[in-house]
């Protein structure tokens, strides 16, 4: 549905979008994930025509966005990060106009109703879109996206700045947009992605540094492999013992104490279980487990590992930042899995970018 | 580019200024022409169009001013430009939403001739035969209103232009003004200078001296093809100025 190809995009001496590759296909909702000024807006800024870019090609449902811009924008409905609503219309009027601006063919009243029906603003039709609260303008703008039924949605931070049940709504909306429409989504809150997208995208730095589903990612962070065990004796023993264990890569005492216990990191080796082996292993040498606590793996830790780690391996174009600080080691090694992921794909699509030239 | 002309023609009148403006515009005229024809005993309107254009200067600004300076304050012109309108089709919609208030405007303002006439007709009815012409000249008329609205079109251009440079409406508005005055005051500069090619070729760029003929009720396809020019000019660069902004 979407094709995004060597993009780059320059602003002046600085370098927004630094050579993007991605392929998008029907009926995904992909989510854009990135820290603020890492190009998310950029990329989708170009993918809709509102900006162009330095070079690189865009196509929409195989339509190219520089050859034939009228029938590619056709393709596509685009809600912008701030709405971009006429405060002194009525949402019918504004919904009208939105309909004649796109040169829509489909009957109008049954259209607009259907809209309005699909994002629930049928009550507030007649209202003049000055006194409507934020959520519900934050839906008015999203009915003027979907006003023509096109193919692709974009949202540009669809859910900034509404309470907790409209974002809940709105993302609701979205997932049942998905079924019909390509949705593609940017944010930086990563439960929306978790809970909306079918793909995550995440873009630092104006490049891609992770590509992966969803799925896959919350297996990874679902598969526990960390935990904190409360174990009483003497430390540098059982330090070692837990080191010499095996099924555990990494063993680590915190300096959390309680009476003669000490907290000890552990960190099992990938899909074995050893909370079994653990207990009895403390109990044949006379220490007690007075308590074992499993580690979550957030995506937040992982999403900041893998910037972090983008950072560290592409150099930062024409500015200096500070040095990115280590973080915990199954973060990095996950990350750096994406990272790894990310480079393979991209390498696959400049590969076959390469196979059509020689077409 | 029809929804957009439809969508600017109805947004003068769902905000005060499309209010503001034509009450402005009909008002002033209807003062200007009172003072020049009906007090100063005078079927000559020639002092009246003069007056009005420059009335113009001030008015036509309220009208261009938030054009482009809004949409892009509001953030709402990311709507026109994703939408599959050519950027030409933008900038023509709006110029001619402001071109058809303007028009309308003006057209309205054709009332005020009625007096003049009805005047006209009572003096004449009172001679028993007539010596000379008593009333106002019809093509002489014509000629001051098809003049007026040319010049007028090209105000607009400009305003235009200078709207889709700024986001404040304020600034849109002096800027516009300032230019205007700049250009009417050109034509007033050129009476008083005694050298000769610098008058030549100040009243050959000067708005005002381009307007005489149409005074005297000829169409003067020079003068057309020039106020034609700027408008297309203006145009032109306003439609350069949003290119230019997607490429930068």
């Amino acid at each position: 549905m979407i094709q995004i190809q060597h993009l780059v995009k320059n602003y002046g001496v600085s370098c927004a979008v630094d050579d993007i590759s991605l392929s998008i296909g029907e009926g995904e909702i992909v989510g854009f994930l990135g820290p603020n000024g890492a190009g998310k807006s950029t990329t989708m800024n170009i993918l809709t025509g509102y900006l162009s870019s330095t070079s690189g090609r865009v196509s929409v449902a195989g339509i190219d966005v520089l050859d034939d811009p009228l029938n590619a924008k056709r393709q596509i409905g685009y809600l912008p990060e701030q709405p971009p609503l006429y405060l002194d219309m009525t949402v019918d009027e504004y919904l009208r106009f939105n309909y004649e601006l796109k040169g829509c063919k489909l009957s109008r009243e049954a259209h607009i109703r259907e809209v309005c029906e699909v994002v629930r603003i049928g009550d507030v039709r007649g209202r003049v879109i000055k006194n409507l609260s934020k959520g519900y303008r934050q839906r008015v703008g999203i009915a003027g996206a979907l006003i023509g039924s096109p193919k692709v949605i974009i949202f540009d931070e669809p859910t900034v700045g509404l309470d907790p049940k409209q974002i809940i709504e709105i993302r609701n909306l979205i997932r049942s947009l998905g079924k019909d429409h390509t949705v593609i989504l940017s944010t930086h809150i990563l439960q929306e992605v978790q809970a909306v997208c079918d793909r995550i995208i995440i873009i630092n730095k104006g490049r891609i540094v992770a590509d992966e589903k969803t799925e896959n990612i919350t297996r990874v962070i679902e598969n526990n492999r960390r935990f904190n065990a409360k174990i009483c004796g003497p430390q540098n023993q059982i330090l070692s013992t837990l080191k010499d264990m095996q099924g555990i890569v990494y063993a680590e005492a915190l300096a959390d104490r309680d009476g003669d216990a000490t907290t000890y990191m552990i960190e099992s080796a990938p899909s074995v279980d050893i909370r079994k082996k653990l207990f009895f292993t403390l109990a044949e040498r006379g220490w007690a487990l007075i308590g074992l606590e499993a580690l979550g793996l957030s995506l937040e830790d992982i999403f900041i590992t893998v910037v972090n780690k983008s950072e560290e391996t592409t150099p930062t174009r024409y500015t200096r930042r500070a040095k990115a600080k280590p973080r915990n080691a199954l973060e990095a090694r996950v990350a750096e899995g994406l990272l790894a992921d990310a480079d393979k794909k991209r390498e696959e699509i400049s590969a076959l970018d390469f196979n059509e030239d020689e077409e | 580019m029809f929804a957009i002309y439809k969508k600017e023609l109805r947004s003068f009148f769902i905000t005060p200024i499309g209010y503001i403006y034509t009450g402005a515009f009909l008002g002033l005229a209807a003062l200007i022409c009172c003072y020049t024809t009906l007090l100063s005993t005078s079927y000559d309107t020639t002092s009246y169009f003069t007056v009005m254009m420059f009335a113009m200067g001030i008015l036509i600004p309220l009208l261009t001013m938030r054009l482009f300076a809004e949409e892009k304050k509001l953030r709402t012109e990311q709507l026109l430009l994703t939408a599959p309108v050519t950027i030409t089709g933008m900038v023509m919609g709006k110029f001619l939403a402001a071109l058809t208030v303007f028009g309308g405007s003006l057209l309205t303002s054709c009332i005020n001739f009625i007096p003049i006439y009805a005047v006209a007709n009572a003096e004449r009815a009172g001679q028993s035969y007539e010596y000379y012409h008593i009333g106002p000249v019809t093509g002489q008329l014509i000629g001051n209103l098809v003049g007026l609205l040319l010049i007028g079109a090209a105000f607009i251009a400009l305003g235009t232009f200078i709207s889709a440079l700024t986001e404040n409406q304020l600034a849109a508005a002096v800027i516009t003004i300032s230019i205007i005055a700049l250009m009417l005051g050109l034509g007033l500069i050129n009476s008083l200078i005694d050298v000769y090619w610098i008058r030549a070729v100040l009243s050959w760029i000067s708005i005002y001296s381009r307007f005489g003929n149409f005074q005297n009720g000829l169409f003067d396809f020079a003068a057309i093809l020039y106020y034609a020019s700027i408008c297309f000019i203006f145009v032109f660069l306003t439609i350069r100025v949003y290119e230019k902004r997607r490429w930068n």
